[in-house]
């Protein structure tokens, strides 16, 4: 597996843009717009030039006195609206990239049926199918992708975000993701790092920026916990799926299939006891991290993160080690589809 | 009835405005018969003018397009000190009296100007003449098509392992060419009817400096129905540049798409 080293130094208009990270398989960064984001990807790819040094392997791409232009890297950058060539059919964007395996491409992306269509005539799921498909026709050692699912609408959103998870498992590059919707990037990357004004906040897995955020900027960004499973029962408008953890929740929300499980920390109430109120899904387990933001506190119960106030902890005597009850409404639950 | 007088008012004001404009040009038409505007096409005058404005038109536009294509390219993607200053220089041909260019060009290629040459009053004159006031009207317009190019088409293309050389040839110049096209035949009408420049800088010799403009002043003193008879012709060329200008501005890609989309469905 190939490593992409970033450790560089980028002054933007109001802040400097930090990054030291070794990238090897997909990391997703976020944070708010502005922060940053973009301006990563431009200087992976060589469309600006960094201080500092950029290297995938022993290849190096940027240091004190190496600059390799945007055209001598192996990057499939992959543009938030797609920049696809306007005049161009799908066939040829593709083959911009690399001639040899256009037709595979076209096929493996479903989209050899749109070979002779232009890009405005393609729908916003075709775009991202056939940028993806150009990129990777150039045969890059390391794959960028800018906001992929912001140019989408909501209804198209959840299907274009299985399909790139499934694409990205089988790929095997060095992957950057960056994107301003947590979801999308807890659900992307298996690591997640927040950037926040051009430096990296924390970075960690998913459940580990929910449960124990660093600070209260990641903790309020971070958002909600994403909790993966499948469904197992769909009745009177109750979807029932069972966690990978093992215990079974309940949506509103309709689905099939392998699902991610939404539902933000403050919407997770934590008990001693068993409490029987209003509240359908009840998670039993152990306090697994305890984490101080501001003057609230984020418990870890089993796979669920929770937000309390500093009193109820106290209150409740939460301690690590100790057993809690999570729970939390089914109205207060999303779906999302994911992939296996 | 008093709610009806403004409107009636800007009606008749309109109706002024397009006679003032279309008469003149139909008085050309009418006040010889399209035969003997025919006849006069024949005459050495008017073939000699021709001829002139012909080729010196055709070799300044083509010195218009491989000098200014480039200089527009990078007005239009570089960013320097004085960049602003450059423009406004380029763009300054364009709202300068032509006697005045007329004047400049004597002054820096006459026998006794800054260069000395003898170019003065000779073919070439006539194509400096026409390409100095005319060039700015393309550079202007291409510098403007070539702004228009998405940045991002430009890195995508770069980051796709295409060099500066080749992502020009192949995105920036095909999305630009119909804002190019449109530039070039704006240049074309102006360097056609150039008058002013041209009379000061390379005289009007009828057969090497006489061009269309300068013909139709020579004869009209002599001979109005041959003047009338340039004029017409003039007025046609100018029409058919008018059409061709409005066809390739309307032909823009996002267009060709969906005609291309109608085509390949029907």
């Amino acid at each position: 597996m190939a490593t992409l080293s970033t450790d560089f130094e980028l002054p933007l208009r109001s802040f400097e843009l930090r990054l030291a990270l070794e990238v090897e398989r997909a990391v997703a960064l976020v944070g708010p717009s502005g922060a940053g984001k973009s301006s990563v990807l431009r200087a992976i790819a060589g469309l600006v030039r960094p201080s500092g040094r950029i290297a995938l392997d022993d290849q190096v791409w940027l240091d004190e006195k190496t600059f390799r232009l945007p055209e001598d890297r192996r990057v499939g950058l992959v543009f938030q609206e797609y920049a696809l060539f306007p005049h161009l059919t799908v066939e040829r964007n593709v083959a911009f990239g690399g001639k040899a395996r256009v037709g595979e491409l076209l096929e493996r992306f479903r989209i050899s049926h749109l070979a002779h269509a232009r890009p405005s005539e393609l729908s916003g799921g075709e775009r991202q199918r056939v940028a993806l498909a150009r990129a990777l026709a150039r045969e890059p050692g390391v794959l960028l992708l800018d906001e992929p699912l912001s140019a989408l609408d909501a209804h198209t959103k959840d299907a274009v975000r299985l399909e790139l998870q499934e694409l990205l498992r089988t790929f095997d590059l060095p992957t950057m993701i960056v994107t301003h919707d947590y979801e999308d990037a807890a659900a992307l990357a298996g690591t997640v790092g927040v950037l926040v004004e051009g430096q990296l906040r924390q970075l960690g897995s998913p459940a580990e920026l929910v449960s124990q955020p660093s600070d209260p900027f990641v903790a309020s960004f971070t958002g909600a916990n994403l909790l993966r499973g499948h469904v197992t029962s769909v009745e009177d408008g109750l979807t029932g799926v069972r966690l990978d953890s093992g215990e079974i929740v309940y949506s509103t929300d309709p689905a099939l299939g392998e699902v991610g499980v939404v539902v933000y920390p403050w919407d997770v109430s934590i008990g001693r006891i068993h409490a029987d109120d209003s509240a359908l899904n009840l998670i039993h387990g152990e306090i697994g991290s305890l984490s101080r933001v501001g003057n609230r506190v984020r418990v870890r119960v089993g796979p669920v993160t929770a937000e309390v106030t500093t009193a109820s902890a106290e209150r409740l005597e939460l301690a690590q080690g100790g057993v809690a009850v999570a729970s939390f409404k089914a109205t207060g639950t999303r779906l999302v589809p994911l992939a296996r | 009835m008093k709610r009806r007088l403004p409107a009636a008012l800007a009606v008749a004001a309109a109706a002024v405005a397009l006679a003032f404009l279309v008469l003149p040009i139909a008085a050309i038409f009418l006040r010889v018969p399209p035969g003997e505007l025919l006849h006069q096409l024949t005459t050495p005058v008017v073939t000699d003018a021709l001829i002139v404005s012909a080729k010196t038109s055709a070799i300044a536009q083509v010195l218009i397009v491989l000098f200014g294509t480039p200089l527009a390219y990078l007005l239009a993607s570089r960013r320097f000190r004085g960049h602003g200053l450059l423009v406004t220089l380029v763009e300054l041909p364009l709202v300068l009296p032509p006697a005045v260019a007329g004047l400049g060009l004597l002054a820096l290629f006459g026998r006794a100007g800054l260069l000395g040459t003898s170019i003065p009053f000779t073919q070439t004159a006539v194509v400096l003449a026409v390409a100095f006031v005319a060039s700015p009207l393309y550079i202007r317009t291409a510098i403007a098509a070539f702004e228009a190019v998405d940045p991002n088409l430009v890195a995508a293309s770069r980051t796709l392992g295409a060099g500066p050389v080749r992502t020009f040839f192949r995105v920036v110049l095909p999305l630009a060419r119909g804002g190019l096209a449109a530039g070039e035949a704006l240049a074309f009408a102006r360097g056609l009817g150039e008058f002013g420049a041209t009379i000061m800088f390379a005289g009007s010799l009828q057969g090497v400096t006489q061009t269309l403009p300068l013909a139709i002043y020579e004869a009209f003193a002599i001979d109005f129905d041959t003047a009338l008879a340039l004029g017409a012709l003039l007025v046609v060329v100018s029409a058919l540049l008018l059409v061709v200008l409005k066809l390739v501005l309307s032909w823009q890609p996002s267009r060709r798409t969906s005609s291309f989309l109608f085509a390949r469905s029907s």
